[in-house]
């Protein structure tokens, strides 16, 4: 078993790598068109990167993306494309932070009602798309990011003085913000303070280990993901799972405003970010649906935006970034396929192999495969 | 797509029923005049004239084109087997191609480098699904990531050196020609009436004649260009061949890798046309975000029509439609939509009960009441929520429609060569 | 490697030789030699799996050989591609036919050879000629009906007419009688004599070796991947072809005691399950298995067997009851069914039966996720189900070098011995088997055996869905017979033959005859054919009807057949089928050979 662990790390390395190594040969061409030096691209992105409070920010964001690209992979994990994270978490944090300005409670419970508000606003929202699916057979690509859209125009029209906004400043139309005691205390290193709700995160990550590795459920949402119709002949209803694995996802998705909310802008305004939910997406792609993949796109990810904010300042437009993000996604996606492909090739061969030695006891021979 | 066997088992009920190719001539033109005298009614009730102004219908097409082109687009890829989720990128490459184009070397130049923008799209799709296997939504997702990026890299390029340019926006381009056919001032006049009908279909008229863009003229004859092509062609028996039997095509000697590279690259094109006209038609510059999902309306358009063109067209007319509403910020014109919905779903309603389903019934009398209230408590829909009426629709509609479907059977299927048999 | 003497005047119009082809893990084919003489039916058989398909591939144009020369009419061709074999002059007939489903019959002919000019595709020209080579050659076609609403036989006949329509001078046939009843296939062995008078070569795969016996002018034998013999029919017997494709002595299920015991564990009744327009596939069916009993479902497929199987276990929707022992099962799902104690051999084990991406070990789970040993509560018992996936792997001789090896690298006999140390696994009180020993070598199919028989010992009751007769008359201690999914007649495997049941399954009825006891001991494999349709097993399918039987009291009263079938001829099948010819079985050259 050994040669096999490490034959299925080393191929499990095989591609990020390699697509890394693609993506630093893409973006490096499209920076010598623009009249950049790769080298001194890189170098200075590292350089600022490895910054302390580049370093605090990396992690910061990563912490976002990290829930965002957890959210996405439960989904994909069983076929589902939940492209409406996007939307889930934006009305989430919404009613989220409404809820939290609102409500008058001590400090510690406060955060725990609004984390609960979160999950379950972003829950229903996925539900919708998964009802959809389950009783219309609405392709939920189309859905979710359909309800992206609305799910925007909603939390525009509610944010608002008159609904359920309140003007803070001059101009800035925001939800009631938070009180202080409700403020999730963030932890001091060098360079700053890393969202406390970083933990969180962790924990996420760990519990969708456990979930999909470890329980019957995950057992169940990975089948319907790998063979649907072998997973049916062993007993599992797929409208459940579907509504199941789409509400999982949508609160997990609720989460991913959180540690801005509760860590910094304690109130949702109409500045309140947008697409880390599509982020999630390419990091839930990068890490190959596995938590520690997932937390190594996401730090990639996170680091690559944040390095690149220097680049500005060295003339190198620092739109770079997003080609070698779209270009990396791209080549991992490719990376993958080859590799799994070689895989179960390497593993058929194999047991070909082995059988044909052992099998020199003859007048058992082994017929076509499968 | 997959968990599609839920969709399978669900549009196999209905297959197996509704073996037509589609619904009978002479009850779609009752259906259309049915449409048309409810709606005459609805503006007559509600006083808000704009539904079937020939403003409203001018920019219904303007906004159609970009929703039926990129439908066309996956409906192109999808009849070869390859689901086209990266349409939305293709589109955003061809706003920003076309932009470029048009700056650089003239309108109808532009036209011609988005539509090679989106096909590029196309063709990196094709790359990864057809040669690589990669599951098709997957892939469309990583190119529509990589669109955004790339666009937004280049407007950091080149944009930001130009007056009135910048990283999210292009300066001002040139337009392209429009026309106005002869009896536009007839119509419109008609029109000014306010009669019952007649003044909503000279509005209708009126709005298609007047002003046309010529591109636009160009996208309309797409749609029976495709259906020559597809139907009545060896390419395109051929082309729906790979969709439908890949297998079977590949032992009659037809290279079902290279019509669907043909077919993806074609896709892109499609939607680097339609990402042009967004850019030059529709409005005269290039923005970011300025397709706003239309990639996936159309794709929704395709679904709606049953993967034909003709029923696309109609699909993307409809959201155009609401689109067109979102733009002449119509909060009336939705208004008194939501009592066109209400009555609608009322005959629905009374419909399904004839028919015995009895929950149908219940859900579109929920729904029309729920509308009607609305109507009635309310003067205008509020800016925001028309912002969505276009993916509203699109969500109605789908949930509505899924039922008939005959999606090509091999869509969505990674295919390897010798896989026959 | 033997080939058979040709006369020396007859033109070859395909030489094979040397010819090999190898894929990871496996050599399909190995020097491989045969010589087709012009304006013959030349038939190649062989059990499953030992290379006829991956041969015709090549000879195809689907797959390259690795060695080897091939010579159409004299002169040496390199094929590339199938359009390459079809300008040879070579057309192919699939057993799985290539069509669309979506386009019409016109579209699919003429598709990648369409008439017209400037790529307009010329419907009118089509037509015609469609219209013509169906009229000459009597195909009766339709070229703008939409080709789902064809049925079976209709469906091949447009495959045939594809491959005239290209000008094909040699055929391909591939098993082309399976999906056929008795008069289809008189009617296309006609179209075949036409054929031939026109100087058309026809290369005839088959397993059916009464039929292959019948049509063919010249047969070679393929096994484990080589030729072994080519053969004159006049010169064989079946039994003989079959001790070629198998090389050695035909192993069978014997004869044992009863282990039927009183308790009743399955009870079905009036089952029924409806298609979408409302037909009924399975028709009000009612049956019971008692412990220790094997009760074997007979019938060509398509009859509504896989529909009674899914019904039972819950996969589709059913009217009807169905009881476990005392349990009511009927409005309970598939995962509490399976709980209740039913284990499920499916079909078609790649798409339900196993997770072809993942592990054994987790392999091993699917279908058990809520028994022990693969979980406590609600998590997953990744040691237990290990440790139980290396018991099975033991047990049942699974051959793999771990159980952390994806399913799919392992060969179809493994990955059905695993699937059925599975489902024996749970203790289950019932075992659903449908073709359990569809595409397994010899080896695996005895060791599958064995372990049925060791359960059904056990007290296990088991539902033996086969399309291999020797399997069902070997293992079941009851066979019923299914056809247009009602049951209508019950047989005693110790006494019936495999044409009586192969004349019930298609419903040949036919003039009575008294059963008279020289009947009742009749040998079980007159006139067999060997391996079943898609298998690699030995067993036998019925070779057709002819010996009619007379109607009787109740089930399982008589050593033979229930009620004869009403007189109509011919199911509407949909699927492969076992069906025989119903003239050969009465040819004496064909019966008289055999011995018991």
């Amino acid at each position: 078993m050994k040669r096999f662990d490490l034959e299925r790390i080393g191929l499990g390395l095989a591609a990020p790598v390699l697509a890394l190594i693609v993506a630093a040969l893409l973006s490096s061409i499209a920076l010598v068109i623009s009249g950049n030096s790769p080298l001194h691209t890189f170098n200075a992105m590292l350089n600022y990167g490895t910054q302390p409070e580049t370093v605090v920010q990396t992690i910061n964001k990563a912490t976002i993306y990290y829930l965002s690209g957890l959210a996405v992979a439960v989904g994909f994990r069983m076929n589902l494309f939940n492209i409406g994270v996007d939307g889930q978490y934006q009305i989430a944090a919404f009613f989220a932070a409404v809820v939290g300005g609102w409500l008058l409670l001590p400090g510690p419970l406060l955060i725990i009602v609004v984390v609960l508000v979160a999950v379950v606003v972003g829950a229903l929202w996925a539900g919708i798309a998964a009802v959809l699916k389950v009783t219309r057979g609405v392709s939920e690509v189309i859905s979710t990011i359909m309800l992206n859209v609305i799910g925007g125009g909603i939390v525009a029209y509610l944010l608002d003085p008159h609904r359920l906004g309140t003007i803070v400043g001059t101009q800035q139309v925001t939800t009631k913000p938070m009180p202080a005691d409700a403020y999730l205390p963030g932890i001091p290193v060098k360079g700053g303070e890393i969202y406390g709700f970083v933990i969180v995160a962790i924990a996420c990550g760990i519990a969708y280990w456990v979930l999909l590795g470890r329980t019957r459920f995950g057992f169940d949402l990975r089948a319907t993901g790998l063979s649907e119709t072998a997973a049916v002949a062993s007993g599992v209803s797929v409208r459940k799972m579907v509504i199941r694995t789409m509400l999982i996802s949508g609160g997990i998705a609720g989460l991913v405003g959180m540690p801005l909310l509760l860590g910094s802008s304690h109130a949702y305004a109409q500045d309140f970010p947008t697409g880390y939910g599509f982020s999630g997406i390419a990091i839930a792609l990068l890490g190959r649906n596995n938590p520690i993949g997932i937390a190594l796109g996401a730090l990639l990810w996170s680091f690559l935006e944040q390095s690149a904010q220097i680049l500005d300042l060295e003339g190198v437009p620092k739109e770079i970034v997003t080609i070698m993000q779209g270009v990396t996604v791209l080549s991992v996606v490719i990376a993958y396929e080859l590799v799994r492909r070689f895989s179960l090739a390497q593993q058929q061969r194999r047991v070909g192999a082995e059988l044909r030695a052992s099998a020199a006891t003859a007048g058992t021979g082994e017929g076509s495969p499968a | 797509m997959t968990a599609t066997g839920l969709v399978e088992s669900m549009t196999q009920a209905s297959t197996a029923a509704g073996r037509r190719r589609g619904i009978r001539w002479p009850l779609w033109l009752l259906g259309i005049a049915g449409m048309l005298v409810l709606v005459s009614i609805v503006r007559l009730i509600t006083g808000a004239n704009d539904i079937t102004s020939s403003g409203t219908t001018g920019a219904a097409l303007r906004l159609a084109v970009p929703i039926g082109v990129a439908g066309l687009g996956g409906l192109w890829s999808e009849r070869s087997g390859v689901v086209n989720i990266g349409l939305e990128g293709q589109l955003i490459l061809g706003t920003w191609f076309g932009a470029w184009g048009a700056y650089e070397f003239g309108p109808w130049w532009g036209v011609i480098v988005g539509i090679i923008g989106g096909a590029l799209g196309g063709l990196v799709l094709a790359i990864a699904t057809v040669t690589f296997g990669v599951d098709h939504i997957v892939a469309g997702v990583a190119i529509t990531i990589l669109g955004g990026g790339i666009t937004r890299f280049l407007s950091a390029l080149i944009f930001v050196n130009t007056p009135g340019g910048g990283v999210t926006q292009s300066p001002s381009l040139p337009r392209i020609s429009t026309v106005t056919l002869p009896g536009s001032g007839a119509l419109r006049t008609l029109e000014e009436k306010h009669w019952f009908v007649v003044s909503d279909i000279a509005g209708i008229l009126g709005g298609l004649i007047t002003q046309v863009s010529l591109l636009t003229i160009v996208a309309v004859l797409l749609v029976p260009a495709t259906y020559l092509l597809l139907w009545r062609t060896k390419f395109g028996l051929r082309l729906r061949s790979c969709g439908e039997a890949p297998g079977a095509a590949e032992t009659l000697g037809v290279n079902v890798y290279r019509m669907k590279y043909t077919a993806v690259i074609l896709s892109g094109g499609f939607a680097g046309l339609g990402g042009a006209f967004l850019s030059l038609v529709a409005t005269n510059i290039y923005r970011e975000g300025q397709t706003n999902g239309r990639g996936y309306i159309g794709l929704a358009a395709m679904i709606f029509g049953n993967w034909m063109p003709g029923g696309l067209a109609l699909g993307a007319g409809i959201f155009g439609y609401t689109d067109a509403l979102q733009l002449r910020s119509g909060g009336q014109s939705v208004h008194a939509l939501l009592l066109l919905l209400a009555i609608v779903l009322g005959l629905l309603a009374i419909w399904s009960l004839y028919r015995g389903r009895r929950l149908r019934a219940a859900t579109s009398v929920a729904v029309a009441a729920g509308a009607l209230i609305w109507f009635l408590t309310t003067d205008t829909v509020p800016d925001e929520f028309v912002g969505f009426a276009p993916h509203l629709t699109t969500l109605l509609v789908l949930a509505l429609a899924a039922q008939r479907l005959r999606p090509p059977a091999a869509d969505g299927k990674p295919y390897r060569r010798g896989e026959a048999g | 490697m033997t080939s058979a003497p040709a006369p020396a005047r007859a033109t070859i119009a395909v030489q094979l030789r040397g010819i090999t082809k190898r894929f990871p893990g496996v050599v399909a084919n190995r020097d491989i030699d045969i010589a087709v003489r012009a304006g013959t039916v030349h038939a190649i058989v062989g059990e499953n799996g030992a290379g006829k398909s991956t041969l015709m591939k090549i000879l195809y144009g689907m797959q390259k050989p690795d060695e080897g020369s091939i010579e159409v009419d004299g002169r040496p061709v390199n094929f590339s591609s199938p359009a390459d074999a079809i300008a040879a002059g070579i057309g192919m007939v699939h057993q799985h036919f290539m069509l669309a489903d979506n386009l019409t019959v016109l579209e699919n002919v003429v598709l990648g050879a369409e008439p017209g000019g400037f790529g307009r595709l010329d419907f009118r020209a089509a037509r015609r000629r469609i219209m013509e080579i169906s009229d000459s050659y009597g195909l009766d076609v339709q070229p703008d009906r939409l080709l789902e609403e064809l049925g079976v036989g209709d469906r091949q006949r447009v495959e045939i007419l594809k491959v005239l329509y290209r000008g094909a001078r040699i055929l391909i046939l591939d098993e082309p009688t399976a999906v056929l009843v008795p008069q289809e296939v008189d009617e296309l062995f006609g179209n075949l004599q036409e054929l031939k008078s026109e100087g058309i070569t026809i290369l005839f795969i088959s397993h059916k070796l009464d039929e292959v016996l019948a049509v063919a002018d010249e047969i070679t034998v393929v096994r484990r991947g080589t030729t072994v013999a080519t053969v004159l029919p006049a010169d064989v017997t079946a039994r003989r072809l079959a001790e070629l494709m198998v090389g050695g002595e035909l192993p069978s299920p014997e004869t044992r005691e009863s282990t039927v015991r009183p308790e009743v564990v399955l009870d079905v009744r009036g089952l029924t399950v409806r298609a979408e327009e409302g037909r009924p596939v399975v028709d009000d069916v009612s049956l019971t298995i008692h412990a220790g009993e094997v009760l074997g479902v007979a019938g060509v497929e398509g009859n509504g067997q896989a529909e009674l199987v899914d019904a039972i276990i819950g996969l589709r929707p059913a009217t009807g009851t169905v009881r476990l022992g005392d349990r009511d099962l009927t409005d309970l799902n598939t995962r509490r069914r399976r709980e209740a104690g039913i284990g499920f051999i499916p079909e078609d084990r790649q798409r339900q039966g196993l997770l072809l991406e993942a592990p054994l070990w987790e392999n091993r789970i699917l279908g058990h996720q809520s028994q022990r040993p693969n979980v406590t509560g609600p998590w997953i018992d990744r040691a237990g189900a290990r440790a139980d996936t290396e018991r099975i792997v033991r047990e049942y001789d699974v051959r793999t070098p771990g159980i952390d090896v994806a399913a799919s690298a392992l060969s179809g006999g493994n990955q059905q011995k695993l699937i059925v140390g599975r489902e024996m696994s749970g203790d289950p009180v019932l075992l659903l088997a449908a073709h359990p020993t569809r595409g397994v070598d010899v080896g695996a199919q005895a060791q599958i055996w064995d372990a049925l028989r060791t359960a059904r010992a056990a007290g296990l009751a088991v539902l033996l869905i086969s399309a291999d007769l020797d399997e069902l008359i070997g293992l079941s201690d009851t066979i019923e017979v299914i056809l247009r999914g009602r049951m209508v007649g019950t047989a005693d495997p110790r006494t019936v033959t495999p044409e009586e049941l192969g004349s019930a399954m298609t419903g040949a009825g036919g003039t009575a005859e008294p059963a008279g006891p020289d009947r009742a001991g009749a040998p079980r494999h007159a006139a067999g054919t060997v391996a079943p349709a898609d298998g690699a097993g030995s067993g036998r399918h019925a070779a057709g009807g002819g010996d009619a039987v007379p109607p009787d009291s109740g089930p399982g009263a008589d050593p033979d057949l229930d009620t004869p079938l009403p007189g109509r001829q011919g199911p509407g099948l949909t699927g492969t089928g076992t069906t025989g010819t119903g003239d050969l079985a009465n040819d004496p050259d064909v019966r008289g050979e055999e011995r018991p």
